[in-house]
């Protein structure tokens, strides 16, 4: 059945001018089909014999259906046309639909509430329950000053105590921790250290200073590890996207304990550089800080090694987990006097125990002892601090 | 092939090149015919069997540099203008490597090279198109010819007449040949115009016309050699109304439903390459070799094109919008 | 290759004059250039623009035509094909309609169908809009269905500045151009720049800044919507006003920049309202800053009827400050 226009779909055979064993040449009319536009004549463009007729008067099929089979000096040939050749290529897939709108956390309104999209929008920014907001808009719909106004309410009503969710943020440091622990293969080394020269120094340091103006050892601690960072790099820097960039600087995470639980550790920058007592009160501030909830997101991204020192917990010894992206992170035990022996002879001195946590794609335990050793020899010396 | 004089030069190379330009052109059709059954070539199929003569006898006596304006019935026209066959056939397949791209198909042939603007599927559409072709060269100060072909269903829109008007009024270089096949797709021409002597339309614009046998392609030769040679001398236009018939329906899908089948064969009896090949063979002129070389000749150009159809490729999807604007380059 | 344009010694000149003056500047500056349509030499052009160049150029430059718009556009098309710059007047939109075969069939699908051989370097001027009384035929404001049509672009000059600087952009273009002049416009007087030259057609403008609610217009509508954003000053309603200047391509950008400022918008669109231009705009708001609507969108159009014969039918036809001044108020309405 021959396609004689692009809405044509099927023809009715109505009569057949030729018949088994007809010679036909191309050009001759074969049969009359029945179309929505009335009778129209079909031609053969073959030259041969009819073998066979396949369709009979009165059927109704579509187009591209043999009617007839031709015998002709090539061989057998179909009356119809051959099935059509390749589809041109697919249609124009409908242009994809634009992102969809971004989930609402607390997006829900309550039946019958309206509310803009703009308005919408910057309630989800700021975290704002939509259910808690007043519409002055036409049928009470909430317009951007109603969200405006309520961010300002609560600004105002927000209680001097941090300022970050605790639960979101334990949440975040046990993925954190989690993840630290999965990526990176971490390596222990632990080292003993005499710290009578520290206690000393501090005794005599701290004689002459109102109790605000003292040094702690855990100041003394920092600047010796900074110290150490800075003739170490492969300790200090970040390990990303499968390679280690050694840190320019050398920024000190303190470990900090919140309130109720998690430790924080925000970063003093350029504690090598800083004197003992700039460090003393970096660190006090910080501690200040932390206990109000004003941390800057940048001071908790920005360390490029950790210190942590749990000493007044009561235990020996601190192994500690990285935080990523960093590489190294040096823990502290409590000092505690042990026996020590010197020259021969058992002694009792305060000594801790020193640990250090290192990435092993970066640094390997040769390195890390080199490292710890330094921290020590540095210790043995606080006026050099 | 261009000629200077008014005589018709009827050499036996001449007389054979006319009878094989019409041959061409009806086994190409005959194979777009066959085509379209298959659905290779879609949309609408409008053929010129028994026009040849109109488009073989003018088109050859334009120069190179003049221009030519056709309607959706124009596959003709194209190859005897010397659009390539291939080409012309990979644009009804909706191929890239067709002559508009694919971009087109069958009625709407553009070639810049042969000079050739469409290809036009709204009845005189191409008319004002084609005074202003010749209003852009009579202001240039170029010599040149626009033709424009269309069909007498066409001297019923009001743009013919604008067309003509102007033409006559600016004194454009503009040769209207009007083909009168009898029938605007299935309106006779008895019952759609008060006058239905065309050319008397033209004359009353104050146009040069004349009315000619379409049927005999030296005739139209003849006519077209003086309507031409007067246009490039007076600057002025002219009319020829050329008489013909179209021995297939007005497109693949017409049940013809307004004409009897008798007319048709009466009219098939006198059709342009019948007439012309028993002169010629009368006159002896032209020998069964030359016959056999010629439908030779033309069966493998048309395989050859064929082929090249078949093996063309789509445009991709993805370049859907472009050719809308004028692209800019770097 | 773009010009200096020629020194104006004028500074106080109409919307009529500068014009001319683009046309007179545009026929100088390339012997491609003639104009033809109705009335455009003798009579001087029905809006008295051309009046003085048939005597400056000659018959053949300005080209008085005979009634025949689909004839001369379509003539104006193959012109251009064939090498010329032509600038075809219709005398209004009212009377495109004879030509719209041309324009649409011809004009904008001349390059596509021809796979990029041929294009048509033309510009068609129009004058376009209501206001003066002259009824349901010569009334219209099509310029909305001309940026339905790709393959051509379409401008609608506003102020003087774009009225002298559009027409010889739109001639260096390799596509179509149609210029749509509003005619309450022609008799605007204003100032222009001595050494005014051609201006972009390919983006909107801010005509004035404003916080509160983005007023999007173009063409005749533009003072209307500037004297509604004065009045909205008063009542401490900051309106910013967007002159769109072409209608296709649209300038998305500055549209969406308005938008993403003021957070409310309301269109305003002498064509009539039913599947208008404006709908068009609202269609690609909510598309590309959907997230920025603090309001509904607003339209001030044409009422659905055809515009009648008596002033104040009229009026209360077409857009009117008043219009748009309530439209606004009503998109910041509280409860």
């Amino acid at each position: 059945m021959p396609s004689l226009g692009a809405d044509m779909e099927a023809g009715t055979l109505v009569e057949w001018l030729i018949k088994a064993g007809d010679p036909v040449k191309r050009g001759d009319i074969v049969a009359v089909v029945e179309t929505q536009k009335g009778a129209i004549e079909i031609e053969t463009f073959e030259t041969g014999t009819v073998e066979r007729i396949l369709v009979e008067i009165g059927a109704k099929v579509p187009v591209g259906t043999p009617l007839a089979i031709i015998q002709t000096q090539r061989g057998k040939e179909g009356v119809a046309p051959p099935p059509p050749a390749a589809k041109p290529p697919p249609p124009l897939k409908a242009p994809a639909a634009g992102p969809p709108p971004v989930a609402a956390k607390n997006g829900r309104v309550a039946r019958g509430a309206r509310i803009s999209p703009a308005a919408r929008r910057l309630a989800e920014q700021h975290g704002i329950d939509i259910l808690t907001i007043t519409g002055t808009g036409a049928d009470n719909t909430i317009l951007l000053n109603d969200v405006e106004r309520r961010i300002a309410e609560l600004k105002a009503q927000a209680p001097r105590a941090p300022g970050f969710d605790l639960a979101a943020m334990r949440e975040a440091i046990a993925a954190a921790m989690a993840r630290s622990k999965r990526e990176i293969p971490h390596y222990y080394l632990a080292h003993e250290i005499e710290m009578s020269a520290c206690e000393d120094w501090l005794t005599r340091r701290n004689a002459e200073r109102p109790p605000e103006e003292r040094l702690l050892l855990g100041a003394l601690l920092v600047k010796a590890v900074a110290l150490a960072a800075q003739k170490f790099p492969a300790f200090n820097g970040f390990y990303h996207d499968g390679k280690f960039e050694a840190a320019s600087s050398v920024h000190i995470g303190t470990a900090i304990a919140i309130r109720g639980g998690g430790l924080i550790a925000p970063a003093i920058h350029d504690a090598d550089r800083l004197s003992l007592d700039d460090l003393m009160m970096k660190m006090r501030e910080l501690v200040e800080r932390v206990r109000a909830g004003r941390i800057r997101g940048s001071e908790i991204a920005d360390p490029t090694i950790t210190v942590s020192s749990l000493g007044e917990r009561g235990v020996e010894t601190l192994y500690g987990i990285i935080y990523l992206p960093q590489v190294a992170i040096v823990g502290f035990g409590k000092v505690a006097t042990r026996p020590w022996v010197e020259g021969g002879t058992v002694l009792a001195r305060p000594i801790v125990n020193a640990t250090l946590a290192a990435d092993h794609r970066v640094s390997d335990g040769h390195a890390g002892a080199l490292f710890l050793t330094e921290i020590g020899k540095l210790l043995q010396e606080p006026e050099t601090l | 092939m261009t000629a200077t004089t008014n005589k018709p030069r009827l050499s036996r190379s001449h007389a054979c090149d006319l009878l094989k330009q019409m041959i061409r052109i009806r086994r190409f059709e005959d194979k777009c015919a066959e085509l379209y059954t298959q659905e290779k070539i879609r949309g609408y199929l409008h053929l010129y069997d028994g026009e040849e003569a109109v488009a073989v006898g003018v088109i050859p006596v334009l120069e190179k540099r003049d221009r030519i304006v056709a309607t959706y019935r124009e596959h003709g026209h194209a190859l005897v203008r010397g659009v390539p066959m291939k080409t012309a056939l990979a644009e009804m397949y909706g191929k890239r490597e067709g002559c508009s791209g694919g971009r087109g198909g069958s009625m709407h042939m553009f070639d810049q090279a042969t000079n050739f603007y469409g290809g036009n599927a709204i009845v005189g559409g191409g008319l004002p198109l084609s005074v202003g072709l010749a209003l852009s060269d009579q202001m240039r100060g170029q010599d040149n010819v626009t033709a424009c072909f269309f069909g007498e269903g066409a001297v019923a829109e009001g743009e013919f007449h604008e067309s003509v008007n102007l033409a006559a009024l600016w004194s454009l270089p503009v040769l209207f040949v009007c083909e009168n096949n009898l029938y605007a797709m299935g309106t006779a021409l008895a019952i759609s115009e008060s006058e239905t002597n065309i050319q008397r339309k033209a004359a009353c614009y104050r146009m040069a016309a004349e009315a000619v046998d379409g049927m005999d392609v030296i005739a139209v030769e003849a006519a077209a050699r003086r309507a031409v040679a007067a246009i490039r001398q007076t600057g002025q236009p002219y009319f020829l109304e050329c008489r013909t018939y179209r021995l297939r329906a007005h497109s693949m899908f017409d049940a013809q439903l307004y004409r009897d089948r008798a007319e048709v064969e009466a009219w098939r009896a006198k059709e342009p390459i019948l007439r012309f090949r028993s002169w010629l063979e009368q006159s002896k002129m032209l020998d069964p070799e030359d016959l056999t070389r010629i439908e030779a000749e033309v069966a493998a150009e048309i395989a050859d094109a064929v082929s090249f159809a078949e093996a063309g490729t789509w445009e991709p999807v993805g370049e859907l919008t472009r050719f809308v604007y004028a692209e800019k380059t770097a | 290759m773009l010009h200096k344009a020629a020194q104006v010694a004028v500074t106080e000149t109409t919307y009529r004059e500068a014009i001319r003056e683009a046309i007179r500047d545009a026929l100088k500056r390339d012997e491609r250039v003639f104009l033809m349509g109705e009335d455009v030499g003798r009579y001087g052009g029905c809006y008295a623009v051309t009046k003085g160049l048939l005597a400056e150029f000659g018959p053949k430059r300005i080209r008085d035509t005979p009634l025949s718009e689909s004839g001369f556009t379509g003539a104006g098309i193959g012109a251009a094909i064939g090498g010329m710059r032509p600038i075809v007047e219709v005398m209004t939109v009212n009377f495109s309609l004879l030509a719209l075969d041309q324009i649409l069939n011809s004009a904008a699908t001349i390059r596509h169908m021809s796979g990029n051989q041929f294009g048509v370097p033309l510009v068609i001027r129009m004058a376009t809009g209501a206001g003066r009384q002259l009824a349901a035929q010569h009334s219209h404001s099509l310029e909305g269905w001309y940026a339905h049509i790709p393959g051509i672009k379409v401008l609608a000059p506003a102020t003087i500045e774009d009225a002298r600087g559009m027409l010889w952009t739109a001639l260096e273009d390799p596509d179509p151009v149609l210029i749509f002049e509003h005619i309450m416009l022609y008799n605007m007087t204003g100032t222009l720049s001595p050494d005014a030259g051609p201006v972009n057609i390919d983006k909107a403008v801010v005509r004035q800044e404003g916080r509160d609610i983005s007023l999007i217009t173009y063409g005749g509508s533009l003072w209307k919507t500037l004297e509604a954003a004065a009045s909205l000053a008063t009542e401490g309603i900051e309106a910013e006003v967007v002159d769109l200047r072409t209608l296709r391509p649209l300038d998305d950008a500055t549209i969406m920049a308005s938008l993403r400022k003021t957070h409310r918008a309301v269109i305003i669109d002498e064509g009539w309202r039913a599947g208008s231009l404006a709908a068009e705009i609202c269609t690609r708001i909510v598309e590309q800053a959907f997230w920025d609507l603090d309001a509904p969108i607003g339209r001030v159009c044409s009422e659905e009827v055809p515009i009648p014969y008596p002033r104040h039918l009229e009026e209360a036809a077409i857009p009117q400050a008043s219009k748009i001044v309530a439209a606004a108020k009503a998109l910041l309405k509280r409860a």
